[in-house]
């Protein structure tokens, strides 16, 4: 097949690190994905999996912290090379008496698909609290990876066709007229930012009336403000960079949408606190409840301390990296840093459990989340494709799809 | 022997005309035949021997007896004079507030008063700095009562130095700072710059409560005030006086002093702007050239110090003391006769220029809603009889309305302009629906108390300063402004002066008539 493939290529980071720094799509360019013809991937031992031909597949900032060289080493022993990115996916089934139907990849790849035991009954692949599983190449012949899109054995939805485990898939019954694969490919970047909300739920328990900030309204916090708004009650506080973002933010449930710099003053006036110190960068004396940063860069996180009050918490929604900030504010006042990454079950506020697929295809429709999806690009478009995502915000735009779906 | 203010018709032979547009200035051709330019009275000629005038009104007081008369010496003084925000720009040292006061503690010594307390009576407005106070005061007066305590600023924030004086007949309650309601005496040293200030407003605003300013300072106030320089056609200024009376009946016993000075604002190399065109030297149009072509190369940061450093040369035209009423009829001739210019009837637009400088900005940043207050709420207001632009006519002002604040002297205002604005333009909807919280918020009252910021709700009493302007006009046209920041302020922006009087024909069609309100320059149309 002829996909996008990321190979173990150190040159090829350093050159798309550098270029990234230039243009956007120099990256994509000179950095290490490349639009090849790969060898087919073999079916992995074991029952379940499915071949799945990729309809639509979205480029999150996970992707383009891999294309442009960026992402941490931390990831090196969770991924396999070559790989084929792409894990925000809509496909349909190419095998079996279902074939043909539409499916939602949830990308982990978990205990299931891997043959291990699960942590408990019904768990979903990213539950557990032992990722040993997702780190070695299981007996099923699957190698090291966390997801869809970072293995070598499963192929990814950059691809025309991947494998997928049936723990991994969530078919959908609906029409495309009533339920556009536009609207399926943001359900796993919901299914992230309902996970967050639900984790900003359980640190509100007994708190009345709060105040959650969420730091950027790209996909992630724009999801996030959504979960929020569905499952946290008390006002919700978005600061935002750019215009399009936050009409989304209000269309989304934000209470107040602001420029990215004026959070601090907007939570301020909705706690009634002080502002201390540097008026550039102040301090908030008491602040939100619960900060989602949804950026991750070293600006947002700090900026997250700033605006939460003491004994709050903050939640990592965008992924970091490398970042270097003053901690001092953290231990003083006594603040919860907690990462937030993917999904599983999920227990709601009111004690049920559910998974957070289920709860993010319910929502993607309630919202016509498809509107988020601002461009599609033929996988052979890739420079434009991975340039216009890598300048979303700057572009208006908020999330940018691979479109695989023939004419 | 200065010549009085005068309109000119605007024919093709008239030049250009100057506009400030903040810290700059631009030269504009107004259309011919259509257009007119009221300028102000030349500068009245000052007194000689200044201080000798001063000690002469404390002898020898309007309706009252002579100041050496009322000085015991066990009596509690109090001396309060203006703050910064007056006047503008500064005046040259020595201040007439200095003066005033070294005189009058000059007499308390002989007398053997003990007990003297001099504060700012600043209101709402923010904390002064030293070296602010040592300007207006001197150093003499400072070095020998800010150390001890005796020297200090109002807060009407602190409950424990408020005293309730009484209510007036329509229920406004008149609360003012302890110190002097508790005195024998009160001295209230002021310089008077224009007809709204002065009388029962300088002690009655300047060391009153936030309580006691809401009755006067809110949009029904300042929307049936007609204007803020014709006190007998003002609602703020016939409540204010209500509460005068009672401070008459009920308070300390008032010794006011007021002081007129003269236009004459601009030391050297700005002597220009107060020339008018036609009369410009070569060294005038040298002079303009240079100075406008410098400063549109500079950093706005520099060109407010250079401009905020600026000490006016203005000489001061009279001194009157005693009973507060009858001193300030006597200001008020003295003000209209350096102000007052007659002019026949509205136009369509009137255009202004606006400075670098409000009353709310003094070593400050002229931010969005301070330029709105000082286009509609001073220059607007800058009227009797009438506005000078017809009911649903256009006002067309200069400035680079930057979208900026100071954020030590301005914290509710940058607020303000984020949260209010963006919700509302309307007075009166914003006085219901904002103005508590944020004259209630509890850092805004700390900065104010402990910093240098005016009081929270401060934004909105700039915002209804032009209530008036903002219901009179049709439409407010910027010209030069940041597009969004105008338009969060509710007017219309325009690159050029000719764009907008091309937008300004949509409201007045396409040959208005225009007038020009030439600032430089201070001036009160009396249109008829």
């Amino acid at each position: 097949m002829k996909a996008l493939q990321v190979r173990r290529s150190v040159p090829r980071f350093g050159a798309g690190r550098i270029a990234s720094a230039v243009s956007p799509s120099g990256a994509a360019r000179l950095g290490p994905l490349e639009y090849r013809q790969i060898d087919d991937p073999a079916r992995p031992d074991g029952d379940g999996w499915r071949q799945v031909r990729t309809r639509m597949s979205g480029i999150c900032g996970s992707d383009l912290s891999m294309v442009e060289g960026h992402a941490s080493t931390y990831f090196d022993d969770w991924v396999s090379f070559p790989f084929v990115p792409g894990h925000e996916v809509v496909g349909e089934l190419m095998d079996g008496d279902d074939a043909g139907r539409r499916v939602i990849l949830e990308p982990v790849i978990g205990h299931a698909a891997r043959g291990v035991a699960p942590p408990f009954d019904g768990a979903r692949p990213g539950d557990g609290d032992d990722h040993a599983h997702l780190a070695t190449t299981s007996d099923t012949g699957v190698e090291p990876g966390i997801q869809t899109g970072f293995c070598a054995s499963t192929g990814g939805g950059w691809g025309p066709w991947f494998w997928a485990h049936d723990s991994q898939l969530h078919v959908v019954d609906a029409s495309v007229d009533e339920f556009p694969d536009e609207r399926a490919v943001v359900v796993e970047p919901f299914a992230g930012g309902i996970h967050a909300a639900l984790m900003a739920s359980s640190a509100l328990t007994a708190t009345p009336d709060p105040v959650v900030a969420v730091l950027g309204a790209g996909t992630m916090g724009l999801t996030t403000i959504a979960g929020l708004r569905r499952y946290v009650p008390g006002r919700i506080i978005v600061g935002a960079r750019y215009e399009h973002q936050r009409r989304l933010a209000a269309a989304f449930g934000a209470d107040r949408v602001v420029e990215a710099g004026a959070l601090d003053r907007a939570v301020r006036r909705e706690v009634g606190c002080h502002l201390i110190g540097d008026p550039d960068r102040p301090l908030l004396s008491s602040g939100a409840h619960v900060t989602v940063d949804a950026v991750g860069s070293s600006d947002s996180i700090a900026d997250a301390i700033r605006v939460t009050r003491p004994g709050g918490r903050i939640i990592l929604l965008g992924m970091p990296a490398h970042v270097s900030f003053d901690l001092t504010a953290l231990w003083h006042r006594e603040i919860e840093m907690k990462g937030a990454y993917t999904y599983g079950t999920e227990t709601l506020p009111d004690g049920t459990t559910s998974t957070t697929f289920d709860l993010a295809i319910e929502m993607v429709s309630a919202v016509e989340a498809e509107r988020l999806v601002s461009a599609t690009y033929r996988l052979d478009d890739h420079v434009d494709a991975i340039a216009h995502a890598a300048a979303a915000g700057r572009r208006g735009a908020t999330k940018i799809a691979f479109d695989m779906r023939e004419n | 022997m200065p010549r009085p203010g005068f309109v000119l018709p605007v024919d093709r032979s008239t030049p250009p005309t100057l506009f400030w547009r903040g810290e700059g200035f631009s030269l504009e051709r107004l259309p011919a035949d259509r257009s007119r330019i009221v300028y102000p009275p030349e500068p009245l000629a000052g007194l000689t021997h200044l201080d000798g005038h001063i000690r002469d009104a404390l002898l020898h007081p309007l309706d009252m007896d002579p100041l050496p008369a009322l000085l015991k010496p066990d009596m509690k003084l109090t001396i309060c004079f203006d703050d910064c925000s007056l006047s503008l720009p500064k005046m040259q040292t020595p201040d007439n507030r200095q003066r005033i006061v070294e005189a009058v503690l000059d007499m308390a010594a002989e007398a053997g008063v003990d007990d003297v307390h001099i504060i700012a009576a600043l209101g709402l407005h923010r904390r002064m700095h030293e070296y602010e106070l040592r300007h207006i005061l001197g150093d003499r007066v400072v070095d020998a009562f800010l150390p001890r305590g005796w020297l200090y600023q109002h807060d009407a924030e602190d409950p424990d130095n408020l005293a309730v004086i009484g209510e007036t007949d329509h229920g406004e309650i008149l609360e003012i700072n302890e110190r002097a309601a508790n005195s024998d005496l009160v001295v209230y040293a002021n310089v008077n710059q224009v007809a709204m200030d002065g009388g029962w407003k300088s002690l009655v605003t300047g060391l009153a409560s936030y309580r006691c300013l809401s009755h006067h300072h809110n949009p029904e106030s300042l929307q049936n005030t007609r204007s803020l320089m014709d006190r007998h056609h003002s609602a703020l200024h016939h409540s204010i006086w209500r509460m005068g009376k009672v401070l008459r009946d009920s308070g300390p016993q008032v010794f006011q002093v007021e002081t007129t000075i003269n236009t004459d604002a601009f030391p050297p190399p700005f002597e220009f702007l107060s020339k008018r065109e036609w009369e410009w030297t070569r060294k005038d149009r040298a002079l303009y050239l240079g100075t406008a072509k410098s400063l549109d190369r500079m950093p706005t940061r520099t060109k407010r110090k250079i401009f905020h450093s600026m000490e006016s040369p203005y000489r001061t035209t009279s001194v009157q003391a005693g009973f507060t009423e009858t001193v300030h009829e006597r200001t008020l001739e003295h003000v209209y006769e350096q102000h007052l210019v007659p002019v026949d009837g509205q136009t369509d637009i009137l255009t202004m220029g606006i400075p670098f400088i409000s009353p709310y900005n003094p070593e400050s940043i002229m931010n969005p809603i301070l330029v709105m207050c000082m286009g509609l709420g001073y220059l607007f207001n800058m009227y009797r009889g009438m506005p000078l632009v017809k009911e649903g006519g256009v006002v067309i002002m200069t400035h680079p309305t930057y979208e900026e604040f100071h954020p030590v002297h301005h914290p509710s205002y940058i607020d303000f302009f984020d949260e209010v604005l963006a919700d509302t333009t309307d007075p009166t909807e914003m006085a219901t629906k904002w103005e508590k919280k944020y004259a209630e918020d509890d850092w805004y009252r700390h900065l104010y108390r402990t910093s240098y910021a005016y009081h929270g709700v401060h934004p909105f009493y700039a915002w209804y300063w032009g209530a008036h302007g903002q219901q009179h006009a049709g439409k407010v046209i910027i010209v030069g402004g940041e597009p969004s920041a105008v338009r969060r302020i509710g007017f219309t922006p325009a690159s050029t002066m000719n764009d907008a009087l091309e937008i300004a024909s949509d409201t007045v069609g396409r040959s208005p008539t225009i007038t020009h309100l030439h600032v430089p320059g201070v001036l009160v149309a009396d249109v008829t």
